[in-house]
């Protein structure tokens, strides 16, 4: 099963009395399992293509099927307990909540996907452990570093075993070597848990690491590259 | 867990701020309770005051609290003695009493004819040994003890008359009444003595022998009898007393039951203007009524009484009461206003500093009743612990005011009285003041809360 496909979706932002094209004409397959990245410049629109595979932003345009499901059709709320339960959200600046700990921020999601406490508890502590902050569960966001923080947010993205996970620019506030760090991570993760991650990202660290690159400029996908396939294959845009 | 926990770690997240706002809400809730205290007891010190001096029901011919109050003799209840003691032998009502009295009221002339000088009066007969029962009715436990009734231990033509009376017939040497000098007037030589026919009248009710002291404050009192024909008491005043009002104060003389029985009634059957009911409990008014009427209805059917209430009885007690009322009300809804402000600001910085947060929750699936619950209960928080601690507040502040020995004299009264504060025990006020609050601190949180909700989820993420 495809876990995202997109068919000629446009997104434009409407400031003032100015229409500004963020997306258009996108058509994309996104693989299972795989470590998908979103490559471009800045303001090329790969953080806008996130969102609406994120489900948390809709298109103008076009259509776009998460998990085998047609999410343009579904209400905020049906929407909000589809990403709570499919969908796993990792941010750049790692966005926890600042009043929980560590172990608190990666059973929240679990708490809204109605998960039974018992499950929670065993889940989140084997998530801490695997990201290896089982003796930092206690401590809160404040008194992590931001590298145990982003692994925090990685927990937290997988605590509800979702099929997609989505990062933006994760690596952007970390230096070079928590950055290398927090990618390494979060390909074992993605193998150990069979999940498909999708990536917006300038860094080379990270696109040396990605099974896809989605290259985008412009609002519009200039190339796909899919490497376990050993080939390079263009393809233009439509 | 979440929403309550959530709630509170985040409130105490800006501790200042939090603080700040349950300040507003603690003296809100304090200023509320104190004031709805003083009110309370002022309530409480009115209706002591008229439930000891006229009980809490009166039963009276049919019209005379509207018409009658002049004419004794038309508006009088003859049998009076059979339906006091068929009440006090009642089965549901004799638990609820203390006192069932008769009193007669009449309206006559009071002159001081030694001084030339007259005036109309109000005189009131009533059984002193009741009078004094009454006087003790206590249910709010005030501290003041009562005076008993002047009359008490007195002769038949005894009688107790206002400082005013004692004023205008020039009785105030006599009876040592304070702050009345006895105005220079020149006074007829011819009106020394009582006229001839109201002297002729006076010889026949003035007891045998009188002391030099009773002669000073003598004065004689002319009513109307049951044949319309004028009837004279000899009357000895044994003190003037303030009433607190200067109208009553003008024209109140209290007399005996008997002597103002025979003042009206002469040799006739004595009869009673009113049966005065005094209750254990004010909560008990309604049974009572209810079971008096029922007595009326069947065993008095034939009688055209009515029951009038002390409310009706003294209309000043309602419109205090409404007074009060209103000005509570005043307050109330002024720092109910200054709360709602004081919260919704507080919430609306929060939903303005927090709004990556919320884009973030409603990012990983948190609908956005979610995100309305959560800012409704950081507000319900701030409410339940702003009322919470405002009840103790105002607890603390009652202890001190009530300690503190202060008095005041209130309107109706001659006697300065403590300044009390009546929070403890007033679940009505403390519960009505503290759910009022919180409903204000959700109030204030919706407007916010419901704007933090509709945020669109991409944008919360972007904000800096």
């Amino acid at each position: 099963m495809q876990p995202v496909i997109l068919k000629n979706v446009g997104r434009t932002y409407h400031l003032d009395a100015v229409d500004v094209p963020a997306l258009s004409d996108i058509c994309l397959e996104i693989r299972p399992e795989r470590f998908t990245v979103i490559a471009g410049a800045s303001g090329s629109g790969k953080t806008t293509l996130l969102n609406l595979i994120g489900c948390i932003d809709r298109p103008d345009c076009g259509e776009i099927m998460v998990a085998g499901h047609d999410v343009q059709k579904m209400s905020d709320d049906a929407l909000s307990d589809f990403r709570a339960r499919h969908l796993g959200f990792i941010f750049q600046n790692f966005n926890l909540l600042p009043v929980l700990t560590a172990y608190e921020n990666v059973e929240y999601p679990l708490i809204l996907a109605q998960v039974p406490a018992a499950k929670r508890k065993s889940r989140v502590l084997a998530l801490l452990d695997a990201v290896g902050l089982a003796d930092r569960a206690r401590n809160r966001p404040g008194q992590l570093s931001g590298g145990q923080r982003q692994r925090v947010a990685i927990a937290r993205a997988l605590a509800t075993a979702p099929q997609l996970v989505l990062a933006d620019e994760p690596t952007a506030n970390l230096d070079s070597h928590t950055g290398a760090a927090i990618i390494a991570l979060m390909r074992r993760m993605q193998r150990e848990h069979q999940v498909s991650f999708v990536f917006s990202s300038h860094d080379p660290q990270v696109l040396a690491e990605a099974d896809d690159a989605v290259h985008i400029r412009d609002g519009r996908i200039v190339s796909i590259e899919r490497r376990d396939e050993r080939t390079n294959q263009m393809e233009a845009a439509a | 867990m979440k929403t309550f926990s959530l709630a509170l770690r985040n409130l105490l997240r800006n501790r200042r701020r939090s603080l700040t706002t349950l300040l507003a809400m603690i003296v809100g809730a304090g200023a509320i309770l104190v004031f709805g205290g003083y009110s309370r007891d002022i309530t409480y010190g009115l209706q002591t005051g008229y439930v000891a001096r006229s009980g809490h029901l009166q039963i009276q011919h049919k019209n005379y609290f509207m018409y009658g109050s002049g004419n004794p003799t038309a508006y009088g209840i003859p049998d009076y003695e059979h339906i006091i003691a068929t009440i006090k032998t009642d089965p549901v009502l004799a638990s609820m009493l203390t006192v069932v009295t008769p009193t007669l009221q009449l309206g006559g002339i009071a002159g001081n004819f030694s001084a030339g000088i007259s005036r109309i009066v109000i005189g009131s007969g009533v059984v002193v040994e009741d009078q004094n029962t009454m006087r003790k009715w206590n249910d709010y436990q005030f501290p003041s003890r009562p005076k008993p009734d002047a009359l008490t231990g007195t002769k038949d033509n005894a009688v107790l008359i206002g400082n005013g009376v004692a004023r205008v017939l020039q009785l105030c040497g006599p009876l040592k009444v304070k702050n009345c000098e006895t105005p220079r007037v020149t006074i007829d030589a011819n009106s020394k003595a009582a006229p001839d026919d109201i002297a002729a009248l006076s010889a026949v009710e003035a007891p045998a022998h009188v002391s030099a002291d009773d002669d000073a404050s003598r004065i004689e009192m002319l009513a109307a009898n049951a044949h319309g024909a004028p009837n004279v008491a000899s009357l000895n005043v044994v003190k003037a007393e303030d009433q607190g009002v200067k109208e009553l104060d003008d024209i109140s003389v209290v007399m005996h039951l008997a002597q103002a029985q025979r003042l009206v009634y002469a040799a006739a059957a004595p009869q009673a203007t009113a049966i005065v009911l005094q209750l254990q409990h004010t909560s008990q008014m309604a049974a009572a009524r209810a079971r008096l009427e029922q007595l009326l209805a069947t065993s008095f059917k034939d009688s055209p009484l009515e029951i009038q209430e002390f409310t009706t009885l003294n209309p000043f007690y309602g419109q205090s009461i409404g007074m009060f009322g209103a000005l509570f009300s005043f307050i109330a809804v002024l720092i109910g206003a200054i709360v709602l402000f004081t919260v919704g600001n507080t919430m609306s910085m929060a939903v303005v500093e927090r709004t990556v947060e919320i884009g973030t929750l409603r990012a990983i699936g948190l609908r956005r009743g979610g995100i309305r619950r959560l800012f409704i209960c950081e507000g319900l928080l701030l409410g339940v612990i702003g009322a919470a601690m405002g009840v103790l507040i105002a607890l603390l502040l009652a202890y001190l005011i009530n300690h503190a020995g202060l008095s005041w004299l209130p309107p109706g009264r001659v006697e300065p009285v403590s300044l009390t504060v009546r929070v403890w025990g007033e679940s009505r006020l403390i519960g009505g003041t503290a759910i009022g609050l919180m409903i204000v601190a959700m109030l204030s949180a919706l407007w916010p809360a419901n704007r933090a909700s509709k945020m669109n989820i991409v944008d919360a993420l972007r904000h800096v």
